[in-house]
């Protein structure tokens, strides 16, 4: 099939846009509004309000020249170009973009997951032509457990060890939320403690109307009072200068790469929960089969296995490996 | 399986020593017999599976999965049994898998053609957690952090027994170890073992205070010998059999055939293990390409031939000889040698010495002339006594080597560390250059380790991951043993045990050493 309205490096090419460019656009698409896929300094941004307001957070206010808000599975045409935005279920307002030139169909996921997840937007399917999908976890060896197993232990060690703190490392937007809820939806009602670069987020989730519960300033409480509690901390700060004033922690990290033990080990982590807001290697296949594509471009991870696999089942499929853009590779996982 | 899983988990994710030993114990007091014995036999290495290969394992998992993206898969996972378990495509867990004790029978009784489907049926029956333990108690492989001494100290910790009473017994007990537990939980005597299978504990010495102890003590009453820089072994030989135990009771005979083959004569021996052809010990990194090795390297044996200088005697022949004062046995393993003709072991010379002044100077010369690491004191009365008693023999080191050294990388520690920069690494001048020379991580006060990590934030010029470059400014006083060539290095010095001795804060870094100036070390090894 011949997709000539959109080029490799997610040009749009009958309107001139940029699908979440590495660099200032005149019209940038905005998935979702991870560092990696939201920048700064574009001319015109369309994206889901709630990616709109994540960016203002993020970046100020004016950190774009125009909005233009474009709610879910509201189509706009532009000249020949339809595009609408799908819920991709990463984080809030993650949005997959179709565009449809001509009766031919084309899918960037952008980051998504199958998964359950009352902070995201469930994620929808749409069929397509060509269907272009993020790889974070695009090895067989990621098959990722339940998340309320894995919330589970984390209650289970908080209740063997009530001397000490728990810290789990969350990267501050969508994982840190989603981390609240699952505690919240697993019974868990005591007050969590946010270190500060949590905090402006998790506000705004509240504000957009998601139940995260009592939530407390680290700094509210002494060093004895955060004995027996839950703290949620970027993954940098958990073995930085700030986790001293926690005691004897036990240090968590929330992410798909605590699948691999010897991993987590060697980095320190005592705790690793496999929390992932990306599809596991099942879901990508699985993912790729419904959208019925005959065509499949893999970008964002390992592109290797997901190609070989893709043309193994007899489809088109071909790497982006589009610019590495990623904020260090376990970024938002 | 599943509580054994949990274990395992818990050991390879802890990085605290003592909660290691408090999860092994809490296993060991809750399991019923055999299974805690199984365990702790996996965890001792006492125990492994001849047929399960990682060959065999490969083919397991080849049949399920594709071998292209089981090798971009191992690539990235770095693990074999961990890749296994990572990848196995069949998810079970609801079923209880067999018994520890059970999967030995079974693996045990498997034959190797049938082994692969067995092994397939178990990991499919297993939760990702359990294939993960599955594969490192079918393989032995553990990874976690984890030696046969701190398993033994679990036991000890489980029960209120010593742990040297638990090592002097252990290598006569035999896997699942239930008359051990018997006696750790109080329901019998101690396992009778014979004593020539066992490990007899150590006597060890302490570190001797020039101001203090040698004022009081008369150099009538000792003896000294040079301290060989080697391993601490002891050689069992009785009835046609000789074991070899290091100082930790791990029985290291497969690894020295070149020895345990060449012991003529019964009774049990204290001595250094060393390597060097015709007595003369080589550089204890040659010893080291001998050390932790299952057999021995056959080209090794060529150029790396081991032996024992023996310095006491334990047993003469069958008889307990650990009562007699050092004189008294000293002139048995004397006569003993003389009886019994030796190509492998030789005796440690006594040095002779008339006052504590004269044996400064040649425990001085020593280490300029030979680089031996001191000289040892022995009380001529004293008799065999395990453990580390006060008073009876003590080891003099001679002084350190130090050298004023340039920071130049620094690193965070481990556990308790890990929110501080506490590993060092310090170089000389190398012309215009810094070149680095070793590392250290301890040696500094708490308080000190505050203003370093505090001085490493505030003076970094590049950070890698975890390391942080600094600008060379601050001067450390690094002590060592002794410094060896080495290709290894940049610089081509290696440093045996460095460590932080003072933090030069007012020193500039050039006036610091240079590699010049390190030469003079390299002379004395």
């Amino acid at each position: 099939m011949p997709t000539p309205f959109l080029d490799r490096d997610l040009h749009v090419r009958p309107i001139d846009a940029y699908i979440d460019p590495p660099v200032p656009r005149a019209r940038a698409i905005i998935t979702h509004g991870h560092a990696d896929h939201a920048r700064s300094g574009h001319g015109v941004v369309l994206a889901t309000p709630d990616t709109i307001a994540i960016m203002k957070v993020r970046y100020g206010e004016d950190c774009a020249g125009q909005f233009q808000p474009l709610e879910f599975n509201t189509p706009l045409v532009v000249d020949d170009v339809t595009i609408t935005l799908k819920p991709a279920g990463h984080i809030l307002g993650s949005a997959q973009v179709l565009l449809e030139h001509r009766g031919q169909r084309a899918v960037f996921t952008g980051d998504y997951k199958r998964l359950p997840d009352r902070t995201a937007q469930p994620f929808e399917l749409a069929a397509c032509d060509l269907f272009i999908t993020e790889a974070t976890f695009g090895l067989p060896v990621f098959q990722h457990p339940h998340p309320q197993d894995e919330v589970a232990r984390l209650l289970r060690s908080v209740v063997s060890f009530p001397d000490r703190a728990h810290v789990i490392g969350c990267y501050a937007l969508g994982k840190a939320q989603r981390m609240i809820a699952l505690l919240r939806d697993a019974g868990y009602d005591a007050p969590i403690y946010l270190h500060g670069a949590m905090i402006r987020l998790c506000e705004l989730y509240v504000e957009r109307g998601i139940d995260l519960g009592v939530l407390k300033h680290s700094l509210e409480a002494t060093k004895a009072e955060l004995a027996g509690q839950i703290v949620i901390a970027p993954p940098s700060a958990i073995k930085d200068r700030w986790s001293r004033r926690l005691p004897d922690p036990v240090l968590a990290v929330a992410s798909g790469w605590m699948s691999v033990k010897q991993r987590a080990r060697q980095s320190g982590v005592e705790l690793p929960l496999v929390i992932s807001d990306h599809c596991d290697w099942n879901e990508l296949n699985q993912t790729i089969a419904e959208t019925g594509a005959g065509k499949v471009w893999v970008t964002h991870g390992r592109e290797d296995a997901l190609v070989y696999q893709c043309r193994k089942n007899g489809l088109e499929a071909e790497p982006l490996n589009i610019q590495a853009y990623e904020e260090g590779e376990e970024g938002d996982a | 399986m599943r509580r054994f899983a949990q274990l395992m988990e818990l050991l390879a994710l802890t990085p605290s020593r003592n909660r290691k030993i408090e999860a092994m114990a809490e296993y060991f007091g809750e399991t019923p017999d055999p299974d805690r014995g199984i365990a702790l036999a996996i965890l001792t290495g006492a125990l492994t599976f001849k047929n399960v290969k990682p060959a065999i394992l490969r083919d397991v998992v080849l049949a399920e999965v594709d071998p292209h993206l089981f090798a971009l898969s191992y690539d990235y996972v770095g693990d074999l049994g961990e890749t296994i378990a990572l990848i196995w495509p069949h998810h079970g867990g609801i079923e209880p898998l067999p018994s520890l004790s059970d999967l030995v029978e079974l693996f045990n009784m498997t034959s190797k053609a049938e082994l692969p489907r067995l092994i397939g049926s178990l990991l499919t029956r297993a939760s990702i957690n359990e294939r993960w333990a599955l594969v490192k108690f079918a393989t032995g492989a553990l990874r976690i952090g984890v030696n046969a001494r701190l398993a033994k100290t679990a036991l000890a910790e489980m029960s209120g027994k010593e742990l040297q009473d638990i090592e002097e017994v252990w290598n006569g007990l035999t896997v699942p170890y239930t008359s051990l537990f018997d006696w750790l939980e109080g329901r019998t005597e101690r396992p009778d073992i014979d004593h020539t299978a066992r490990f007899h504990p150590l006597m060890l010495s302490n570190p001797i205070d020039e101001e203090k102890d040698l004022k009081v003590i008369d150099p009538r009453d000792w003896v000294a010998e040079w301290k060989w820089d080697g391993i601490r072994v002891q050689i069992i030989a009785a009835k046609g059999r000789v074991s070899m135990f290091s100082r930790t009771g791990d029985d290291i005979a497969a690894a020295f055939p070149d020895i345990v083959d060449n012991v003529f004569g019964d009774g049990v021996l204290d001595g250094e293990l060393l390597v060097g052809p015709d007595f003369e010990p080589l550089p204890f990194n040659d010893l080291q390409q001998r050390l932790n090795r299952k057999v021995a390297v056959a080209k090794h044996l060529q150029t790396f031939p081991a032996f024992v200088r023996v310095y006491d005697m334990l047993f003469q022949g069958g008889t307990d000889i650990r009562s007699l004062p050092w004189t008294e046995r000293r002139e048995r393993l004397e006569a003993w040698f003389g009886d019994h003709k030796q190509t492998r072991l030789d005796l440690s010379p006594i040095v002779p010495f008339e006052g504590w002044d004269q044996l400064a100077e040649i425990r001085r010369r020593g280490a300029a002339e030979h680089g031996h690491e001191g000289v040892m004191l022995k009380l001529r009365s004293s008799p065999y006594v395990p453990g580390r008693p006060k008073g009876l023999w003590y080891k003099w080191k001679r002084d350190p080597n130090v050298v004023d050294a340039i920071l130049m990388y620094a690193q965070r520690g481990h556990g308790k560390r890990s929110s501080f920069y506490s590993d060092y690494t310090f170089g000389v001048w190398k012309g215009n250059e810094i070149v680095p020379i070793g590392k250290a991580y301890f040696g500094f006060t708490d308080e000190e380790l505050k203003q370093l990590d505090k001085w490493v934030r505030n003076n970094t010029v590049a950070s890698f991951g975890p390391v942080r470059e600094v600008s060379k400014e601050l001067v450390f006083e690094v002590a060592f043993d002794s410094a060896q060539q080495s290709g290894r290095h940049k610089s081509g010095i290696a440093l045996r045990f460095p460590r932080i001795n003072r933090i030069r804060w007012d020193k500039p870094a050039n006036e610091a050493a240079t590699l010049d100036d390190m030469q003079v070390f390299l002379g004395a090894t």
